[in-house]
């Protein structure tokens, strides 16, 4: 029985009384248990319909999120700002870099201690890795990293699992290929180790100069994982259940030649899936460049978009975790009492 | 007595620090940590390729009138952690110091990997190396993760 809306707080309140310790940060895949990951994914399957803006569910009414992207951020700052808002929270931002006291010099431990004292989480992007962990180390609020450099995205990986289980039904059991840019993408770092510890098979498909870290091979292989490398993506197709294709960066390489050498070497068109399997899924963590022709959006095997609408409802999820806010079941849409009231 | 026969190689000192144990090859290494440079006064000896039961070769220093520091200790764990340190005074081991590496080596050596958040200017948290294997030693930054590069690491000291 979904109480009326006076009742929400109190009745949020009691849902919440003698919960577990929250997560205290995320900061890599390691933060959360696999019972954790599947909890996280449960909690937003229920919370689709107040994702797609069906029902309102102000679970998170009062709680103020700190939006710190020191570096260009798109799907993930809006992501978590939708998530926040259509939870019945709010939102500030830490605006334009070049405008902030980052310029005047101030550190990122002086920043980070200052929004502590202003909200109740914060969401961050920085192009240095560690930079998630360095908050954490000096917050007291509960940290999200949206990406450390070349480190880690443990949140994009919460989503990207949600699709994955969309469209298989389960996780466990698939072979994945990952494709593009496996040393510098954080994406396909947090991945990687979710997907092995949730029983995938990897492929990795690359570049050589752009194979995935040998640190994280060791960690994945001391996982038990079944691995295998390539520098061919059309091997990877016809076994493949994800075919998972990153951008190669421009920005994170040390010099242009060394960029160029590797640019758009990996292009899938709508033609080469033809060996795929019926249930095959193609994503992307998006922006594409070339790596994805747009030909191939008006196959079955297309996700990517599904996956960028994904941000939203897992963010809400790990944010109702973090803050440790349980996550109820949501009325079927239509039947919401509520008509409104979002902050 | 292979270990006798190390010893007598090099000559006793009067007042300082002997280091042995040192994993064969990294001598040098040492004094270049330690801050020991041509610079000195007095007398630093050092052997290269000494046999050894325990390691089967290995590399001794010993360094005159220095009595190496907690701190010295510390930068020594991470290219000699299994050495044994004894202060000399009037010829006589006056204390055998041992080499502990801990999980955490804290402010001893900053990350290797350039982009590390840690390098920040002014940034106030220790610099954080997490021991991730000990044979051979492996380290990785507790802020990035990433595995540290030994060789240039003693240009990372503090």
């Amino acid at each position: 029985m979904v109480p009326a809306p006076r009742q929400w707080l109190w009745w949020v309140a009691a849902v919440n009384w003698g919960r577990g310790v929250a997560v205290a940060s995320l900061i890599t895949m390691d933060d959360l248990s696999n019972e954790d990951i599947l909890a996280v994914l449960d909690d937003a399957e229920r919370l689709l319909p107040v994702a797609r803006g069906q029902a309102y569910l102000p679970l998170l009414q009062g709680k103020l999120l700190g939006n710190l992207f020191f570096e260009p951020s798109t799907r993930t700052r809006m992501s978590f700002e939708t998530a926040m808002k259509r939870l019945g929270g709010d939102v500030i931002n830490l605006g334009d870099v070049s405008s902030s006291s980052l310029v005047k010099g101030e550190t990122l431990y002086d920043t980070i201690r200052m929004v502590d004292g202003y909200v109740d989480i914060i969401a961050m992007r920085h192009p240095r890795q560690g930079a998630a962990q360095y908050a954490s180390d000096s917050a007291e609020v509960p940290i999200l990293n949206g990406g450390d450099g070349a480190g880690h995205h443990p949140t994009q990986t919460l989503l990207d699992l949600f699709t994955i289980r969309q469209a298989h039904g389960t996780i466990e059991g698939l072979n994945v290929a990952l494709v593009g840019d496996l040393r510098f993408g954080r994406t396909v770092h947090s991945l990687s180790h979710a997907l092995v510890r949730l029983g995938c098979s990897l492929t990795l498909v690359s570049p050589d100069s752009l194979r995935m870290p040998s640190e994280i091979i060791d960690d994945l292989q001391a996982l038990g994982a079944t691995i295998i490398q390539s520098e061919d993506l059309a091997v990877a197709i016809p076994s493949a259940d994800v075919i998972y294709m990153t951008r190669i960066q421009k920005e994170r390489f040390p010099d242009e030649d060394e960029y160029q050498r590797v640019a758009g070497v990996f292009k899938l068109a709508a033609a080469d899936l033809a060996p795929a399997k019926g249930g095959m899924i193609v994503m992307h963590p998006l922006p594409r460049v070339d790596e994805i022709a747009p030909d191939v959006d008006a196959t079955v095997h297309a996700r990517y978009f599904e996956q960028a609408f994904n941000g939203v409802v897992t963010r809400m999820a790990l944010i109702c975790r973090l803050l440790d806010i349980a996550v109820p079941a949501v009325p079927d849409a239509g039947t919401s009492t509520d008509s409104g009231g979002e902050s | 007595m292979p270990s006798e026969m190390s010893m007598r190689r090099v000559t006793a000192i009067n007042n300082g620090t002997v280091i042995d144990h040192i994993p064969a090859g990294c001598a040098i290494t040492v004094l270049k940590m330690l801050g020991v440079d041509g610079g000195r006064a007095t007398p630093v000896t050092l052997a290269m390729n000494v046999p050894s039961e325990k390691m089967g070769l290995k590399d001794i220093v010993k360094i005159e009138d220095r009595e190496i520091s907690q701190s010295d200790l510390d930068k020594l764990a991470l290219v000699a952690p299994e050495a044994s340190v004894s202060i000399i005074r009037a010829y006589s081991v006056a204390e055998k110091l041992q080499v502990n590496l801990g999980e955490d080596v804290v402010n001893v050596a900053a990350c290797t990997f350039a982009n590390c958040a840690s390098h920040g200017p002014r940034e106030p948290l220790p610099h954080r190396l997490v021991v991730h294997g000990r044979d051979p030693l492996q380290l990785r930054c507790h802020y990035c993760g990433r595995e540290q590069d030994m060789d240039s690491i003693v240009d990372n000291l503090l």
